[in-house]
């Protein structure tokens, strides 16, 4: 399975794609390889974490297309849609006009509802979770536990769970 | 202990269990991560980290090191290594353990800083003047990064030889699960035994043991041709007896060293040929070749330098292709292997797709 996560430096793409590798390998048992692409600048140029997630070795680690696109910018979604052969995952409030299968979420309001825009980020990939269920939700909070700062892994998973609770209502049958 | 990591990452931690001490280095895209890492975990065990103003103070250091007793490494690209190359031959002359690590990326010059490439295989075997017999290992992924940079730090100390570890961009970026082993199989150098020290007289396995500085024994360590005490000498004789045995404890030896994975290669015909990051991509090819019928395997050296006797698994096939990004620089050995032998060569910035390396394979 390949899943590309788009946005501009500075959202949380790298720390959402590390921690679905993070979780799929060290809590599930399965094979992911994670490779980080980006621009020169440390923030605000498009990004994106590309991410390869199998039962099998995986022996070439380069994501050419994906089953999933999760967008947290225009530009990421505009760039990635035509790579994309299943649905996209994308925040409602940053990333309009999406004419294709998909599941909107407003991650940024919600994330600015717990006072910190920042998780984002993980709002879309519980949201996401929630949705397609491709990890269970409490790998992906051991990744959040083991992988984020101490001071931020409650902040983190709260986010997570707001995203979590709406991907679930609208679960891919 | 299994962690997602990427392999630069993974190297210094293979660093790190296989006893390094000292890391010497400049950081440079893309191998940053491993001075980054180094300077982490470094202080945590004892040891020392030091940025230099450039590559060549970067791998004086990391000799100084060594000759001060610490295992020690370096690790840069291709614009570094180019760098290196003087003071790598320094350590094949002054026979000092050192692990030199280039994650290469696409040159020649500054070329494409973050972007994959296998453009300095050549200069790896021979980079520095003057003859000498390099040992340099291929890492194919993260996990490969970890286990093969503990294997370069044991077998630079068993050969008293700096080994490279030629990794690249791909192999060093890319994060996957990696193994920390609970258990590594650590080798030190050969001391010696007695009160007289003659750091530069071998033993039956062409080795002489090693005195460091400060332990009260009296020699010298010079790049010129030198005795057995290490003293200068200006002759045919003592440089004949000297570089043979430079060359012969690896060639020799090289059954100790030469490493591969063969991968269905029992019932082939067709013998795919690839190393490093690349190998990933053949391999799938590989894998896809046999769903239509090709009877492909693969060969891949997980040790470049000293060349394995792999004639013996190519010479019967039918047909060998060697897929490298590069113009040919492991291709120019493999093709006297077999005559019908191919090159799918490139000069970098990204990997071989499988779907491409399949159709070279159809159409041979």
């Amino acid at each position: 399975m390949e899943i590309i996560i788009a946005g501009f430096g500075g959202q949380g793409i790298m720390l959402a794609g590390y921690l679905l590798g993070r979780a799929a390998t060290i809590y599930e048992g399965k094979q992911a390889v994670f490779q980080e692409s980006y621009g020169p600048e440390a923030r605000g140029s498009a990004c994106k974490a590309n991410l390869k997630i199998s039962d099998e070795p995986i022996d070439y680690p380069i994501v050419e297309s994906a089953d999933y696109l999760i967008a947290l910018s225009k530009e990421g979604y505009e760039l990635n849609e035509p790579l994309l052969r299943g649905p996209v995952i994308y925040d409602s409030s940053l990333v309009p006009g999406v004419k294709r299968k998909g599941y909107g979420i407003d991650a940024t309001g919600i994330a600015e509802s717990l006072h910190n825009r920042i998780v984002a980020n993980m709002v879309i990939t519980g949201f996401f979770l929630g949705v397609t269920k491709i990890i269970k939700k409490e790998s992906f909070e051991k990744a959040i536990e083991s992988g984020v700062a101490k001071r931020f892994v409650e902040l983190n998973k709260t986010a997570f769970e707001a995203g979590y609770s709406e991907g679930i209502i609208n679960a891919e049958k | 202990m299994l962690e997602f990591i990427n392999g630069d990452v993974a190297c210094a931690e293979g660093a790190i269990a296989a006893g390094c001490r000292f890391f010497g280095g400049y950081p440079i895209t893309p191998s940053t991560e491993i001075a980054e890492r180094m300077a982490l975990r470094l202080p945590q065990v004892g040891g020392a980290f030091m940025q230099m103003e450039d590559e060549l103070a970067s791998i004086m250091c990391v000799l100084g090191a060594s000759w001060a007793g610490k295992k020690a490494m370096t690790a840069t690209s291709g614009p570094g290594f180019s760098l290196m190359q003087e003071s790598i031959g320094l350590a094949a002359m002054t026979e000092t353990p050192c692990v030199i690590v280039d994650v290469q990326r696409a040159g020649p010059s500054t070329g494409l800083p973050t972007l994959v490439a296998q453009g300095d295989v050549m200069q790896s075997r021979f980079g520095s003047h003057g003859d000498y017999r390099t040992i340099v290992l291929a890492p194919a992924n993260a996990q490969e990064m970890y286990d093969l940079t503990i294997r370069a730090f044991n077998l630079s100390e068993r050969f008293r030889t700096p080994v490279i570890v030629l990794s690249d961009e791909v192999c060093g970026h890319i994060t996957s699960g990696v193994d920390l082993r609970e258990k590594v199989d650590i080798e030190n150098r050969k001391k010696p035994g007695s009160s007289e020290c003659l750091p530069f007289k071998a033993d039956e396995d062409l080795i002489p043991p090693m005195a460091v500085a400060g332990e009260g024994y009296r020699f010298h360590v010079t790049g010129l041709t030198h005795n057995e005490k290490g003293y200068p000498v200006t002759s045919a004789e003592v440089q004949q007896a000297l570089v043979t045995r430079l060359v012969d404890k690896v060639e020799k030896r090289k059954g100790e060293i030469v490493d591969a994975e063969f991968f269905m290669l029992d019932d082939a015909d067709m013998c795919v040929i690839a190393y490093g990051s690349e190998a990933g991509s053949a391999k799938k090819a590989v894998k896809m070749a046999r769903e239509k019928g090709i009877k492909a395997g693969l060969l891949r050296p997980k040790v470049l330098w000293p060349l394995g006797n792999f004639e013996d698994y190519v010479k019967d096939m039918k047909k060998v292709l060697v897929v490298e990004l590069n113009s040919g620089q492991f291709y120019s050995d493999a093709k006297c292997w077999n005559r019908n032998t191919k090159l799918l060569g490139g000069y970098g910035g990204e990997l071989h797709r499988p779907d491409d390396i399949l159709k070279v394979m159809e159409v041979f």
